[in-house]
């Protein structure tokens, strides 16, 4: 809290096990406004579970987990709403909504979240998606779009309630190499212009080294490095290593 | 995960004929499963008088439920309607008494046909259709995506559809009832040349209001639970890709069955309380 303000974003001693299987072990680590965190790990290690558990999409069965002043693991109803409101999701695959187009999977949370004219709305619409160059697109539907385009409208749809804080979850995965550094520029350009504290899974040691500030390594549920990109590779566990050198 | 329980259940019973194996029926299975799916019903008829109203996504369904059911509820209403005339009218030829046809076919469609007919049809396009889009909306994270945009996911897509079912099965069960008189009239006509007129007035001649208000609104209970059931199954799934199929089937088996079941308690609650509607 140097700056006097709260971190963005402070994962405390955090748990998570689905029946018998524990995903996450007693993990930490925290995200400052306008600061990039990577979390790299093997397949399984429970990097998208973390994601969730950020958003409250799934509970942690011990720990904390504070969105800037906010303790977001016992909040529900319109509370926990008002806090997820400074948070935008980047899923995997997007998870645009099939039945409605472009611009309406866009201006749904403005229509029912602001106070916004339907002016204003088309004005927020048409800028973000001129941000990631899709404005042309705005009347497709979803399965309209290709793999990068679907991406793109994700971040888009992430982005269309200015969040504070953006979680991206493989923003790069199933991209070819020029479209994943056209996504992370979108990242960089958010995080630069807006101060947004990002925090994104990724397999995509490339795509991170570029990105991040930080990087968190998982392991088996278990935190096993966490630090700048130079500190990982010569960090002392292998696994670290082996991860941030691909 | 509830969709392949009761999924397992059902076609296992479905297929083998039996409940007998303890494996196939689980009595704190069903219980568990019935005291979730009465808790959702609840809290949809809770979340739908509270604000914000969803009255473009309401009106979305109607549309989604009511008007692309309807060729089909009209299609079978007629057939049934015709196809009922003609073995009706084989048996009464026997005794001299086609013309109580009409007043049969009346009372056959309004009472009990036109509403158990409309309610199973309705489940089986309507209510594989809600839980299989909702189950895949699961399975690719649209829920998850419509939940991190801080909207109610509940309220916002099981609400509508449960409303929708109830509003538009009444007007379906109405249009049922006419398509099926109106194939039994034409069915009737091409046999006896009888006229319009003549066959209306013999239809509702002994026909009162209550005989026809508390069967056609009773298919409200049928929209809710069709609704309810489809939904319950769609939104709960955990299982991928595979459950889209699960929860699809699901909906169908066990709206059916309680559409057939809850008829029979209807009945005796319609005969208790409006008993003037008994003949």
């Amino acid at each position: 809290m140097t700056d006097g303000r709260p971190p963005a974003v402070v994962f405390d001693q955090v748990s998570k096990s689905f029946g018998a299987k524990h995903i996450l072990s007693d993990v930490s680590f925290e995200v400052r406004a306008g600061e990039a965190l990577c979390i790299l790990g093997r397949s399984g290690t429970g990097k998208s579970v973390t994601l969730k558990l950020l958003i409250s999409l799934l509970k942690p069965d011990a720990g904390k987990i504070w969105i800037e002043e906010d303790e977001i693991t016992k909040l529900t109803g319109p509370e926990l709403s008002r806090v997820r409101r400074k948070m935008g999701f980047l899923f995997q695959d997007a998870a645009l909504f099939d039945s409605l187009t472009l611009y309406e999977n866009l201006a749904l949370p403005l229509h029912r979240l602001t106070d916004k004219s339907q002016q204003e709305i088309d004005f927020s619409v048409d800028q973000v998606l001129g941000q990631v160059g899709l404005r042309a697109d705005k009347g497709k539907m979803p399965s309209e779009l290709s793999g990068g385009m679907r991406k793109r409208a994700g971040l888009a749809r992430a982005l269309v309630l200015e969040p504070r804080i953006l979680l991206a979850d493989e923003p790069s995965s199933g991209l070819d190499r020029i479209t994943a550094s056209e996504i992370d520029e979108l990242l960089l350009r958010q995080k630069a212009e807006h101060k947004t504290a990002l925090v994104v899974v990724t397999h995509d040691v490339h795509g991170a080294r570029r990105v991040a500030d930080r990087v968190a390594v998982l392991d088996r549920g278990k935190l096993i490095a966490h630090g700048p990109v130079a500190e990982i590779e010569h960090s002392e566990n292998e696994v670290a290593r082996k991860l941030i050198s691909e | 995960m509830e969709g392949r329980r009761i999924h397992c259940s059902i076609t296992n019973w479905w297929t083998t004929g039996s409940f007998r194996a303890e494996k196939v029926f689980n009595v704190a299975n069903v219980l568990e499963i019935a005291g979730k799916v009465s808790l959702f019903g609840l809290r949809a008829v809770v979340d739908s008088v509270r604000r914000p109203f969803e009255g473009a996504q309401i009106v979305r369904q109607l549309a989604e439920v009511g008007s692309k059911s309807l060729p089909l509820i009209i299609a079978s209403g007629f057939a049934l309607g015709a196809v009922m005339t003609l073995h009706t009218r084989s048996t009464l030829v026997t005794f001299g008494a086609t013309a109580v046809i009409p007043t049969v076919q009346a009372f056959a469609f309004i009472l009990e046909i036109g509403p158990l007919v409309a309610g199973l049809l309705v489940a089986g396009r309507v209510g594989s259709g809600i839980g299989a889009v909702l189950a895949n909306m699961r399975a690719t994270e649209q829920i998850d995506g419509i939940e991190s945009l801080s909207i109610d996911s509940f309220k916002y897509l099981v609400v509508p559809r449960i409303v929708a079912c109830t509003l538009a099965l009444p007007v379906l069960t109405l249009f049922m009832d006419f398509s099926g008189l109106l194939g039994g009239f034409l069915s009737e006509y091409a046999a006896s040349r009888s006229s319009l007129a003549l066959y209306i007035s013999r239809a509702f001649s002994a026909f009162e209001w209550s005989n026809f208000w508390p069967p056609t609104l009773k298919t409200c209970v049928f929209g809710f639970t069709i609704g309810t059931i489809s939904s319950f199954f769609g939104y709960t799934t955990n299982e991928g890709a595979q459950g889209v199929g699960r929860a699809a089937t699901s909906s169908v088996v066990v709206s059916s069955l309680l559409i057939i079941l809850l008829d029979v308690l209807l009945i005796k609650l319609i005969f208790f309380i409006f008993p003037e509607s008994a003949l």
